[in-house]
């Protein structure tokens, strides 16, 4: 009689997508929050694009436009819209270049991962200030 | 066709074509970025008169308006991606769908009208 194998589907671990109500126990590592930010910016640019758009019509269509739109972003609301939006734009695209490199399997390994992942996050909060401080007249 | 006891299911391909495109827009998105960025520097000041002559010229408009052709086509795949991952009942993920492309097509002809305004 030859001894009986476990099945080899029984001893694998199940590998399942987490509930919503488990995603507070879950530790997501540095490229997972560059990844999930991305996907969230990706999503608020598309949400916020008449603004923006409407925005880009009043600095075009004539000089007492622009003025409209340079006093409509003296507001506070304003300024903090302002300042979410650029941070979407900065870290999408930061993030976004990271990914055509990994594309071209450029640092792909872990270490190399979790390192730009890192250097997206610190130039994209970096690039954010400097607009902070053009939104805030400092500049 | 089939390898081994196991058959083959394809699909329609439009993921890798997708995936290709999704680059290729965020390619072309980057330049104009750098672009405009690059005007503003030139510029040195930001009034009305330095913003609308960055886009005064026919051949920025058209690059712009290459631009938001890509934006729209961008957009509508990562929103698309979004859709299909979270929104799991069939009609609302296909008004989601539809709302998306109709809307990303309105922004596209309203850019293209803002831009000869100027």
């Amino acid at each position: 009689m030859t001894k009986p194998h476990p099945s080899p589907r029984a001893s694998r671990s199940q590998i399942r997508n987490i509930r919503v109500d488990q995603l507070r126990n879950y530790r997501l590592p540095l490229p997972g929050v560059v990844s999930i930010l991305h996907r969230i910016s990706g999503l608020l640019l598309f949400l916020f694009l008449p603004l923006l758009l409407w925005l880009f019509d009043l600095s075009l269509s004539s000089e007492s436009s622009f003025d409209r739109l340079v006093q409509l972003c003296q507001g506070w609301l304003s300024r903090l819209v302002l300042l979410g939006l650029g941070w979407a734009l900065l870290h999408h695209l930061c993030a976004g270049v990271r990914f055509l490199l990994l594309d071209l399997h450029l640092g792909v390994d872990r270490i190399a991962a979790l390192r730009s992942s890192v250097a997206v996050l610190a130039v994209s909060v970096s690039l954010t200030f400097v607009f902070a401080l053009f939104v805030f007249g400092v500049l | 066709m089939a390898i081994g006891s196991r058959r083959v299911f394809v699909g329609a391909h439009y993921g890798l074509r997708d995936w290709l495109v999704q680059r290729v827009t965020a390619l072309v998105l980057i330049a104009f970025v750098l672009l405009v960025a690059g005007g503003l520097a030139l510029a040195r000041r930001l009034d009305y008169e330095a913003w609308a002559g960055i886009f005064a010229p026919v051949p920025m408009k058209l690059v712009t308006v290459l631009a938001v052709i890509a934006l729209c086509y961008h957009a509508w795949i990562g929103v698309r991606d979004i859709w299909m991952d979270y929104i799991k009942p069939a009609g609302l993920r296909l008004a989601l769908h539809v709302g998306t492309i109709v809307w990303l097509l309105y922004c596209l002809v309203w850019c293209i009208q803002i831009l000869w305004s100027v």
